[in-house]
């Protein structure tokens, strides 16, 4: 156990390098002079000449690179070209709004969608499989932010249940701050309830296929004592592996749905800073997202023999 | 051909649908889409103005016609950037092996290594937010997957007696390259092409509705939910039509892929 959790953390150290050079390269390749790019347009020679010499800009290029990252690993990330605010703090406010919505509403698909899924390979071929599979075909092609527009209109504007767009901390208020995320967390779940049922329902049928399947039929054992007993932990595994991938997309593919429902979150943010330039924060938030992205899955990969213990072994 | 699925049926109607609607569109449209005419502002739709006006008074219909054209044309030129670079790579790398393939596929997986479209949002940094920089942002951030299942199949088919002969007779590598190894990669590419230009496309609306798409006043999916969104409780056609297009255009791209990986995938295959 302890020599396969060491290899995985191993194999994502060279990711987390390899990502962090990326988004390091991605402000060299921008035409211009980093440090005027990192101040903006505004900035006076005397506080460009001092930013060019703590980025050590005179260096050669892989001593930049170590400056950088020396800088981010001791989370200074710089300083905002538009409000001059600390890029990390940022950061970690917007990432706790984003985080909360896309955590109940993962946890919920999964809940929901991993059993439909299951139903629907036990009943192949059958009507709930029909009806099952077309409503997550449907749901998938819905583009979430159209999703989110249609439960607008519906929920807000026509039958009025729910208040308008914005968002209130649930922390500071709990009825309130509920009510402003009930929608968001709808939209995603919607979407993503069709992508894992389609995951549970296909490793589900692969294991309903195996001898050991036929044999506890054959024991004369209830079809649900097979589902749940014998199927269900075999075929969680590719689904496990798989909600991990869709946290971490989700973590920065909120944009859409934040931009819909006007709430400050962490995609919301990268999306006002390209369209700023305000390259600090892009830089911050692209490293935050993939960081986050290579952890979610290091720690799916973790837990993954709680389900299956033979992936240990290997 | 007599096996067809009512699913691969549906999935090629509503994509040939999509591609003729895009072709008409280029040539015709019922009105001028960029034509503004203030007097039908936020008409509902009736037997002029079929799906209704939007918030300049242009003709719903005719936007979504012109709309079809340049998503289409623009997932079109995405997907084959991001298949020809991918290909490129991933056969050169899968057929030479060594440590051109190691360095090749360490960037590759760094690239991989960012979720969804996070790596478009970033070039799209560098690029600039219009319909150029959509298609370079986009296409090298899809260039990756299709790096990883080119190589994959290169890798082994280079191990096939058929490549081994190629090379017995002394053939040259960039021939076997191009005359045995490229046409076996053409199966698995129409399937991920077919899904890619799904991917493409939402991404692209998304993009578009998020305000780093194709500018306005011209029209895509994506940017006319956008424009529409603060006159939706006085206009719902607005909110309605460009989302079925998109969602419409998806379940088909989405049907037919399926059809596609279950006839062109052998792995797949009952």
């Amino acid at each position: 156990m302890l020599k396969f959790a060491l290899s995985r953390l191993a194999a994502a150290i060279p990711t987390l390098l390899i990502v962090s050079v990326s988004v390091f390269c991605l402000i060299r390749l921008i035409p211009g002079d980093p440090a005027s790019l990192m101040l903006g347009d505004l900035a006076d020679a005397a506080s460009l000449a001092d930013l060019r010499a703590r980025l050590g800009l005179d260096e050669p290029i892989h001593v930049q690179f170590g400056i950088w990252i020396g800088n981010a690993l001791t989370g200074d990330l710089g300083r905002s070209i538009t409000s001059q605010q600390e890029v990390l703090p940022l950061l970690l406010a917007r990432l706790a709004v984003s985080a909360e919505i896309v955590l109940i509403a993962v946890v919920l698909a999964a809940i929901v969608a991993v059993p439909l899924g299951m139903v629907a390979a036990w009943r192949q071929g059958g009507m709930i499989d029909l009806a099952l599979v077309g409503t997550a075909t449907l749901l998938l092609s819905i583009p979430a932010f159209w999703m989110g527009l249609l439960l607008l209109l519906l929920f807000v504007l026509h039958l009025g249940w729910l208040p308008l767009i914005g968002y209130v901390p649930i922390r500071q208020d709990f009825t309130q701050g509920l009510l402003y995320v009930i929608l968001p967390v709808a939209t995603l779940f919607l979407h993503e309830v069709g992508v894992i049922l389609r995951m549970s329902r296909a490793s589900t049928l692969e294991i309903l296929r195996l001898d050991y399947i036929l044999h506890a039929r054959a024991k004369g054992l209830s079809e649900p004592a097979i589902l749940w007993r014998h199927a269900f932990r075999n075929a969680f595994g590719p689904t496990w592996t798989l909600l991990g991938i869709i946290l971490g997309n989700l973590l920065g593919g909120v944009a859409v749905i934040e931009t819909v429902f006007a709430i400050p979150g962490l995609g919301r943010l990268l999306i006002e800073a390209i369209f700023a330039r305000d390259y600090p924060v892009i830089q911050g938030c692209l490293l935050l997202i993939a960081t986050m992205y290579v952890l979610v899955n290091l720690v799916v990969d973790l837990l993954y023999p709680l389900f299956d213990p033979r992936v240990t072994a290997q | 051909m007599k096996d067809i699925s009512p699913g691969a049926l549906c999935g090629a109607v509503l994509t040939g649908g999509l591609l003729a609607v895009a072709l008409l569109g280029a040539v015709w449209t019922p009105f001028d889409p960029m034509a503004l005419n203030f007097a039908a502002r936020l008409a509902a739709p009736d037997a002029v103005h079929w799906l209704g006006t939007d918030e300049f008074g242009r003709d719903v219909l005719s936007r979504l016609f012109a709309g079809a054209t340049t998503s289409v044309w623009i997932s079109f030129v995405t997907v084959a950037l991001a298949v020809s670079a991918g290909t490129l790579i991933g056969v050169i790398s899968g057929y030479f092996r060594g440590w051109t393939d190691r360095v090749l596929m360490m960037l590759n997986d760094a690239l991989l290594a960012f979720p969804g479209i996070l790596l478009a949002l970033g070039l799209l940094a560098i690029f600039g937010a219009n319909q150029y920089g959509i298609v370079l942002a986009l296409g090298l951030g899809y260039t990756p997957t299709v790096v990883r299942i080119v190589r994959g199949t290169v890798l082994s088919l280079r191990e096939r007696e058929f490549i081994e002969a190629s090379r017995v007779m002394g053939n040259s590598d960039t021939y076997t390259m191009l005359r045995h190894i490229l046409p076996n990669c053409i199966a698995p590419l129409t399937v991920l092409a077919t899904s890619m230009f799904g991917w493409v496309l939402l991404a692209e609306s998304a993009l578009s509705f998020l305000g780093l798409g194709v500018p306005p006043p011209e029209p895509t999916w994506g940017n006319m939910l956008a424009s529409g969104r603060p006159f939706i409780s006085q206009a719902v056609w607005l909110a309605i039509f460009p989302g079925l297009c998109i969602s419409f255009t998806l379940l088909g791209v989405n049907l037919l892929g399926d059809a596609l990986r279950d006839r062109l995938d052998p792995r797949m295959r009952r």
